[in-house]
């Protein structure tokens, strides 16, 4: 066995095994820290592979969150169902900002601020749309916590801990073929240098869209996850352009278009965040605001002295290159 | 819809406008040349509005005069981040760029709430509350000479780039970099003087804008992502861009705000951009590229 | 306490002791663990800090009150629904008994998930979402009006204010935060305005801004344009003094401006940025009752540990914090348990009459919400928020119209 697949397997049983000797409080972080991985990896799709900067991701999140979470507040419709109309409105607003941007020409920053724009214009919107509870928020029934019910996705936090862990490894398989193939290839193309990849013959315009596609239809996942999970959903909050730094922060620090990248920079920013937390509350500094400077110089001394991530170098360490 | 009202509601919304683009000016420039995208502008500013506070407080300096002395420290405190920190990202993908500013932004953010507390402050000064009556608009006193510092601003900036040798050359490097470079002039030094710049026009904002709004230290992402707006909707690179940009968006969000709802005036706004974008992405002043 | 739910509980708590797989030593616990999260940092910053000060000092007044010792755990929620949730995982794991917080609704919608699911009893101390006591939980309570009531007593109070003063504005014009709780406002206001017949004035607007607005001209201008008698508002504090400031500048002077059930007007901000202008604006909340004996020693308590504060600044936010605390060592002295079911159970059957906070006793109904919060129609005069009405809480006068009411 390789030596990638051994350490591969190795996580995911720890993983797995993982709440056998961890408490409740080690569970709900982990589960936070596997849905930015995953929240990462979806973004890391549009970006990493095909090189475009999204910066509004928080609207597909939302979007999928409002749209299986209204479904069910309405008309009782279970999340499995409501996941898949949450799909197709993200592919769908995904494709319209994907058309948008590329048959227009617009790239880099501007692709990064069109995306914005997208996101906040959905903020208030949807601050205006009472149908799905506007500005005061829309509260998800929370029935039962004990037993297990993955038809309406509800049950004790070890269901959410295993369901967004198979979604994270989905999502890492799933990114794994995609690399491996024809788009895989094409994107990297495109992303190394687009010109060259249209004289090359290959038609960037589809290959990004369907980079954009996937990601959006991943993302409106997480947010279909997150509806059942938090029960209730404020526009203000699951819009909000700080929602979508947190989802690109994980692959950054992690290593943008690296596969293991996301999961390992939202496993050390979370973790840090903690710690950071536990360790200014045990030297008794309890001014607000330190935690998150701390946090913030952090981030800086990674970004400047790693600028392709903490996982490259750290799989060159573990001897994971390739050839 | 009595028609002073709708008068009284453009007026004050060209002259908040110029205020946005006096504060969008100081993100036009350096966003213009240095390219870099300054995710951290509006904490910027916020610093720039808390000194002014400050020095109100201890000397009793009007934010119009406290303007010059704050202006010359960001001066250097850009030109000292940009030359420090900033300048090995200009090359590096945007999103790096991206995630050092936020982290930047980050860190003010919350120094600030360390240092100054959550307490909103302001300055109190004695024409704060007046307004000009003319015939049946009564204009903001306040906004009006903020409107003016804003096109002074503006102006001088325009002489400096059009008529100084050091102007010049910061609008050869934006324009030709490589260019620049072959000529022989000092790239990384002159990007530095234009952060510094930049800076000092985010000063000059924050003044004014310390007159009309509370500062609190979360004050910032809202106003950069304002900014952002404004630069896009006007024109990189160009001033009178960004005070066109400013006057446009404030004085369409009025109007949303008087015609349709004002809680969704903003959506005016990032519709606009969206269209500049798609339509028309270098801005209606600015040059395509 | 009746003698019988005395022996109740303690046979309850016995029994549990005895069966409990937490062990004999948990229910002989000398003290309570209470874990305190509110948001100290973040946009909600200024608030969280100011509950804050409510909490820090309940151990030692409730010991004094009660004879029940309490230790503090504090976590900061930093403003955000992600890391409340986690925030209270890690205090239930370091051995909270109970918990208490969190000023917002999301995040204390956010605690609550969390509090149920590990059936570890949660007192909220404000929050106005009344779909937090709707889930049907067993151990989440609140001790704060939910918006519904909020709006119905700000109402009913207007009424009185009208009565009191004697005075008949015929319009109103509504303005409020495009926010959960300008929304749930105006909801109750639409609800409740049409049954209100006996009140003289007609809303003729409603104008909706948006809170992170940091220019209010046009929407002032279109309540001016109304010419309504006077303002009726739902603001936030940031968006009250901008608002204050606007009516200045375009000289506009209604009869008085109004809140029926928001933050902002009574803030010490407001006071400090607008000085004179902030005279007479009124706020109908839930408020503290100032001739409480409880409140007397609270503020002592308050003015020690805050001695250049003045209590009647953070009143709401500490007197609810520090009575979430209350609840909770009140359930524990009864129970003798930090057990967490025991603990939920005496919860249930608090009965506190010796308050500081206005309205009837402290006693939480089968959702966990206790009914009959009262509010206090607060007026600044002399530069400091003072309760006008009820009358038997007043400390002066309601003035209405103000003196700067000019006659469109």
């Amino acid at each position: 066995m390789s030596r990638r697949a051994a350490l591969l397997s190795l996580l995911v049983v720890s993983l797995l095994a993982l709440p056998h000797f961890a408490g409740a409080y080690a569970i709900s972080l982990a589960t936070l820290i596997l849905y930015f991985a995953y929240s990462g990896q979806a973004w890391n799709v549009m970006m990493g592979f095909a090189g475009q900067l999204s910066l509004g991701h928080s609207l597909y999140v939302g979007v999928g969150a409002y749209a299986a979470g209204a479904l069910f507040f309405h008309y009782g419709i279970g999340p499995w169902a409501g996941l898949w109309v949450a799909i197709l409105l993200c592919v769908l607003l995904g494709v319209v900002i994907g058309f948008l941007a590329f048959r227009f020409g617009i790239s880099g920053v501007y692709f990064a601020l069109l995306t914005i724009a997208f996101a906040e214009f959905t903020r208030i919107g949807f601050d205006h749309f009472n149908w799905i509870g506007g500005p005061g928020g829309m509260f998800l029934r929370v029935a039962q916590r004990d037993a297990w019910d993955l038809a309406n996705f509800r049950g004790p936090p070890l269901m959410y801990y295993y369901a967004m862990l198979a979604l994270t490894a989905g999502a890492f398989a799933l990114c794994f073929f995609l690399l491996k193939s024809r788009p895989g290839y094409y994107w990297q193309a495109i992303r190394e240098n687009e010109e060259a990849a249209q004289a090359l013959g290959i038609n960037t315009f589809r290959w990004k869209m369907l980079a954009v596609a996937i990601s959006a239809a991943l993302t409106a996942v997480s947010g279909v996850f997150f509806a059942f999970y938090y029960n209730n959903l404020f526009p203000e909050q699951i819009f909000h352009i700080s929602r979508s730094i947190e989802i690109i922060l994980g692959p950054v620090i992690g290593g943008v278009g690296t596969l293991f990248g996301p999961i390992l920079g939202a496993a050390v920013l979370t973790l840090l965040s903690d710690s950071i937390t536990e360790a200014v509350a045990a030297l008794g500094w309890e001014i607000p605001g330190i935690k998150q400077v701390f946090y913030g110089v952090v981030l800086l001394v990674v970004i400047l002295f790693l600028p392709h991530g903490i996982w490259p170098p750290l799989a060159r360490r573990l001897g994971l290159h390739k050839r | 819809m009595p028609l002073d009202l709708v008068l009284n509601v453009v007026v004050s919304g060209v002259l908040t406008g110029l205020v946005y683009g006096l504060m969008a000016l100081g993100l036009s420039v350096i966003f213009g040349v240095v390219r870099v995208v300054n995710f951290a502008h509006g904490e910027m500013m916020t610093i720039a509005m808390y000194a002014a506070t400050v020095l109100f407080a201890a000397l009793g300096l009007d934010p119009f005069v406290a303007m010059l002395p704050i202006a010359a420290a960001f001066f250097v405190f850009g030109y000292v981040l940009q030359a420090g920190l900033i300048n090995p990202f200009i090359t590096r993908p945007e999103h790096s760029q991206f995630m050092l500013l936020v982290a930047v932004a980050i860190v003010m953010v919350n120094a600030m709430l360390m240092i100054f507390g959550p307490d909103a402050r302001n300055v109190q000064v004695s024409y704060q509350l007046e307004s000009f009556e003319v015939g049946k608009l009564l204009i903001d006193k306040a906004r009006v000479y903020a409107a003016g510092a804003a096109v002074l601003a503006s102006a001088s900036l325009f002489a400096f780039f059009r008529f100084t040798l050091t102007g010049k050359a910061i609008r050869a490097c934006a324009d030709n970099y490589l260019g620049a470079k072959v000529v022989g002039l000092d790239v990384k030094r002159l990007y530095a003087l234009t952060f510094g710049v930049g800076a000092a026009c985010v000063a000059v904002a924050g003044c004014a804008m310390v007159l009309l709004v509370e500062v609190t230290p979360s004050l910032g992402p809202a106003y950069t992502l304002l900014a952002f707006v404004i630069v896009i909707v006007g024109g990189l690179g160009s001033m009178g861009g960004a005070l066109l940009g400013g006057v446009l968006i404030g004085v369409s969000e009025a109007l949303a705000g008087l015609f349709i709802a004002p809680s969704a005036k903003s959506m005016f706004s990032f519709g606009l951009l969206i269209l500049v974008l798609l339509l028309r992405p270098q801005g209606l002043l600015g040059k395509r590229s | 306490m009746k003698r019988r739910q005395f022996n109740k509980a303690l046979a309850a708590a016995g029994a549990t002791a005895a069966v409990s797989p937490f062990g004999i030593l948990h229910a002989q616990a000398q003290k309570l663990r209470v874990g305190v999260l509110l948001p100290r940092s973040g946009y909600l910053g200024f608030i969280g800090q100011s509950c804050q000060k409510g909490a820090d000092l309940a151990p030692e007044v409730i010991k004094g009150i009660l004879g029940v010792d309490i230790e503090l755990m504090n976590a900061d929620t930093e403003s955000s629904v992600d890391t409340a949730r986690t925030r209270a995982e890690r205090l239930i794991q370091e051995g909270a008994h109970v918990l208490v917080g969190a000023f917002d609704s999301g995040q204390s919608a956010a605690i609550a998930q969390v509090a149920e699911q590990r059936g570890v009893p949660y007192i909220v101390n404000i929050a106005a979402a009344p779909q937090i006591t709707e889930q049907g939980y067993k151990f989440v309570f609140r001790n704060f009006q939910t918006a519904v009531d909020i709006v119905r007593n700000g109402l009913a109070l207007i009424g009185e204010l009208l009565q009191a003063t004697n005075s008949v504005p015929r319009s109103a014009v509504f303005m409020h935060v495009n926010d959960t709780f300008g929304q749930a406002m105006a909801k109750g206001i639409g609800a409740f305005m049409p049954r209100l017949t006996q009140l003289p004035f007609k809303i003729i607007d409603t104008i909706t801004y948006d809170p992170a607005a940091k220019d209010l001209t046009v929407e002032l201008s279109k309540a001016k344009s109304t010419d309504a008698d006077f303002l009726l508002l739902v603001c936030r504090l940031n968006d009250a003094i901008l608002l204050r400031r606007e009516m200045v500048k375009q000289r506009w002077n209604p009869m008085g401006i109004v809140s029926p059930g928001s933050p902002g007007m009574y803030e010490e901000q407001y006071f400090k940025t607008l000085g004179r202008l902030s005279e007479y604006s009124i706020s109908n909340v839930p408020w503290y009752n100032p001739n409480a004996p409880l409140t007397k020693t609270v503020e002592k308590a308050f003015l020690k540990r805050n001695p250049r504060e003045k209590l009647v600044f953070h009143g709401l936010n500490v007197g609810f914090t520090f009575e979430a605390i209350l609840a909770a060592a009140d359930a524990f002295g009864r129970a003798k348990s930090t057990e967490p079911k025991t603990l939920a159970d005496a919860i249930r059957q608090t009965h506190i009459t010796s308050k500081m906070t206005l309205g009837g006793p402290i006693k939480f109904n089968e959702k966990g919400q206790v009914e009959g919060i009262g509010s206090a129609c607060v007026q600044n005069l002399d530069l400091i928020p003072k309760v006008v009405l009820p009358a038997n809480a007043a400390e002066a006068k309601p003035v209405f119209p103000a003196p700067y009411y000019k006659k469109a």
